[in-house]
């Protein structure tokens, strides 16, 4: 790698650095845990991740606790015949083998009741309650309300 | 559920009722994020380009916004003349001035309309929009709304939807046919 590429590379991690981080608990590996900036505190803040089961055991993600948000839940964006809906997700199943993402447009954790607004490059820790391997914590990245994830070297694979 | 599907494929609406009316024929007045007056006429000779959401929503409306952001910037200067307007199923919640807060973080061609109740139930009715507010536990609530992004002629004939999460590859020619 050139000192070009280096330093492009070093720049573009470097606000992202906890987004990039992966934690593991059991066969479940939890990365990429980012959120958006919110307009205010009365209004929710977003939760997204990547979680990989690696195991030969079925799991799910039960629900999410964190002391940012006072009543954190979990949803799931539906369209059908054209409309948009957020119905409550009582669980979101994270198959043996597969990786499940809480992303734009689809599952997510909805932050209700922030105890303060979220800003562009705050940080701020959730726990992960999965019905078999029990509870994580992972450290969240605000990125701007624009944002569409976290820039990882390995992103996106 | 069943019976809704099994209605509609026996009794499909005629087109003129599922598509949305040519916009000098609409009957909205709104009112935008600089606290200025909309009104259909206002877009007379413009391509437009046009969406429902609520700020309050975190997932969806943001993205929707991220997306068209992206778009604009493909056709750059090209999309100059393209009136893009989010209306607000939400007008409780979302003041002008809450709009403005919201569209500062995406492309500065983006306009935010809300107004009275009566003025978006008529907007919604004049593109053929859904929607439908839904309490949630602690006194909150959301609203559930159509979440394509409508396209029209500069001579107001509607030309097109986007739909939500369509690929960049077919929306930004879609939208490119409105502007010549
Ligand atoms: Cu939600």
């Amino acid at each position: 790698m050139n000192h070009f590429l280096l330093a492009a590379a070093l720049t573009l991690s470097a606000p992202a650095a906890m987004a990039c981080e992966t934690v593991a608990i059991g066969d479940l590996t939890v990365e990429h845990a980012w959120s958006k900036a919110t307009i205010g505190a009365g209004r929710p803040g977003v939760f997204y991740v990547e979680i990989t089961n690696t195991g030969s055991t079925d799991d799910a993600l039960v629900g999410i606790a964190t002391p940012a948000a006072g009543m954190p839940m979990l949803h799931e964006t539906v369209v059908q015949d054209g409309i948009a809906s957020m119905p409550h997700a009582m669980s979101i199943p994270v198959p043996a083998g597969q990786s499940v993402q809480l992303s734009p447009g689809g599952y997510h954790g909805m932050l209700m009741g922030l105890t303060t607004a979220l800003k562009e490059g705050d940080s701020f820790p959730v726990t992960l309650t999965f019905e078999k391997a029990g509870e994580v914590t992972v450290n969240v990245d605000v990125l701007s309300l624009r944002a569409e994830g976290p820039d990882c070297a390995d992103a996106g694979q | 559920m069943l019976g809704v599907g099994a209605y509609r494929t026996r009794n499909r609406p005629a087109l003129s009722e599922v598509l949305p009316l040519p916009i000098g024929e609409m009957s909205w007045a709104l009112t935008d994020h600089r606290d200025q007056s909309v009104r259909p006429t206002d877009w007379a000779g413009h391509p437009v380009m046009v969406f429902f959401g609520f700020t309050w929503c975190p997932d969806v409306c943001p993205t929707t916004l991220g997306d068209i952001s992206l778009w604009l910037e493909d056709l750059g200067a090209d999309a100059n003349r393209l009136i893009v307007a989010l209306i607000s199923v939400d007008p409780e919640r979302d003041t002008p001035a809450v709009l403005a807060d919201y569209v500062s973080n995406f492309d500065p061609r983006i306009i935010g309309l809300t107004g009275p109740a009566e003025e978006v139930a008529q907007a919604a009715a004049d593109f053929r929009v859904t929607y439908r507010r839904v309490d949630k536990d602690g006194g909150h609530y959301t609203m559930d709304h159509t979440a394509g992004v409508f396209l029209f002629h500069p001579d107001g004939r509607f030309a097109s939807i986007i739909d939500f999460h369509e690929d960049r590859r077919f929306a930004v020619p879609k939208i490119r046919r409105t502007l010549s």
